[in-house]
């Protein structure tokens, strides 16, 4: 054991290899005893039964990108949050009235793209 | 050296633990939407069953990968492991009972990670599933797979927020994102534990995990009746089986980080119940709420995307905000 950075590296990479290894080694039997059999049908996308027109990769609804957006902006804050959080009992009123108006001025934002219809799906 | 055959040994009981619980939840799950719906459920492999989900297992060995030829093979190839692998590591930073603990005369902390940020290592890897969902839809190539991997990821996105906001709360309370520190935090009977001031909190963080594993009501991604399969629409044999299988173990982590972070980990309810080994107390919990995960799913139909979108944004983000102004309030006041 190295120091306790490295450690955690080590761990954490034993439960990926561990994890991986395991299906990794299940396609790779699946690889051995498979049937296989040729057919030009097999390759097509399922489109129930129809033979598919065009790609698929369609430009689609503008309001995932929009979500997406929000998202972002807010598990931002949400980051901000976590080491206020951890240090709150030792900084007291003056670290919760700062997170107070860094929440105002979020949900400023909040409600303007609640307004703008971001969150209706109708 | 022994510390770290130590750690290969915890690391691979955590791990075949996860797998094998995951493997009877597969069986269990359809054993109890039998019983809830007056049918028998699986009943020939084995007794009552049981080897059902082995007998899968040999079925899905047996079964053809066949990749379509309009896919984008490299990031079809990952989106499976995209989702399965941060799941298993999850289970890296829960704790299984105290530190220093002694086993045999070996003394070792019943964890594998003893992780600072384990509350950001459960979010990041839940943000990475969303990844490996909308990899598996965009690469597949196919109009079903695409409409649910784009309502999947807006789903999972929605849900996160409020996931990771309602865990502030504990934060603020333990002062710690160490899942080992904040069980120390509850230590004691379970009026001590975080679900009393934290309830608001913890109804949020139920709500959102379920969203998050894209389990009924919120299966919309997979909604079989309108999208077929959803985003593992062009998966066959194992690789669609890694997809089924990764969702019961994230069934399995979310339960284990809820009973941790609000239900006092591997602690008994009562001080004098603590001669009863602690995981053993965990996996009790996470039992629990493995149960009313399936309850929930066999009881309640789906919501609608609009519906759905309307819960996680309009109502739990500003009542998960409101959660940790109050917490805020109540631990800067005392």
């Amino acid at each position: 054991m190295v120091n306790a950075t490295v450690d955690i590296f080590i761990q954490f990479f034993l439960m990926i290899v561990l994890a991986a290894g395991m299906f990794v080694a299940m396609l790779w039997i699946v690889h051995r005893l498979m049937p296989t059999s040729r057919n030009p049908n097999k390759g097509i996308p399922y489109e129930c039964g129809v033979r598919p027109t065009g790609d698929a990769r369609v430009p689609y609804n503008v309001h995932y990108y929009l979500v997406a957006v929000l998202f972002v902006l807010f598990d931002l804050e949400a980051v901000f949050m976590y080491p206020w959080a951890v240090t709150l009992r030792t900084l007291g009123t003056v670290a919760f009235v700062d997170m107070l108006v860094f929440i105002a001025i979020l949900l400023v934002g909040f409600v303007y793209a609640w307004k703008k219809g971001v969150l209706s799906w109708e | 050296m022994t510390q770290f055959i130590f750690l290969i040994i915890k690391a691979a009981i955590v791990f075949f633990f996860c797998v094998g619980l995951a493997a009877m939840l597969i069986w269990g799950e359809r054993k109890y939407a039998g019983w809830m719906q007056s049918r028998l459920g699986p009943n020939y492999a084995g007794p009552m069953g049981v080897l059902q989900t082995f007998g899968d297992l040999a079925k899905l060995l047996r079964k053809e990968d066949v990749i379509p030829d309009t896919v984008d093979k490299p990031v079809f190839r990952a989106a499976p492991y995209l989702l399965w692998v941060p799941a298993a590591l999850t289970m890296a930073v829960i704790p299984f009972g105290g530190m220093d603990a002694k086993i045999f005369g070996w003394r070792t902390d019943l964890v594998i990670a003893n992780f600072d940020a384990g509350i950001v290592l459960f979010l990041a890897m839940g943000s990475l599933a969303v990844y490996g969902v909308v990899f598996a839809g965009w690469s597949s190539n196919s109009r079903w797979a695409l409409i649910g991997a784009l309502r999947s990821g807006a789903q999972m996105i929605s849900y996160e927020l409020s996931m990771g906001l309602s865990l502030v709360g504990v934060m603020i309370l333990a002062g710690s994102m160490n899942l080992v520190q904040i069980v120390d935090y509850q230590s004691g009977a379970f009026w001590h534990w975080n679900f009393i001031p934290q309830l608001v909190g913890f109804v949020i963080f139920f709500i959102a995990s379920i969203a998050e594993l894209n389990r009924t009501p919120f299966d919309l991604p997979e909604a079989e009746q309108e999208l077929v399969a959803g985003y593992m629409n062009e998966y066959t044999g194992m690789r669609w089986g890694i997809f089924m299988f990764s969702e019961y173990v994230n069934m399995i982590v979310m339960s284990a980080i809820m009973a941790t972070l609000f239900f006092g980990g591997w602690r008994a309810p009562f001080e004098s119940w603590n001669v009863i080994p602690g995981f053993l107390w965990l996996i009790a919990k996470m039992m629990g709420f493995i149960i009313l995960y399936m309850w929930v799913r066999w009881s309640v139909p789906r919501y609608r995307y609009n519906q759905l979108m309307s819960l996680g944004w309009k109502i739990l983000f500003p009542l998960a905000l409101a959660n940790l102004a109050v917490t805020a309030l109540v631990v800067t006041v005392k």
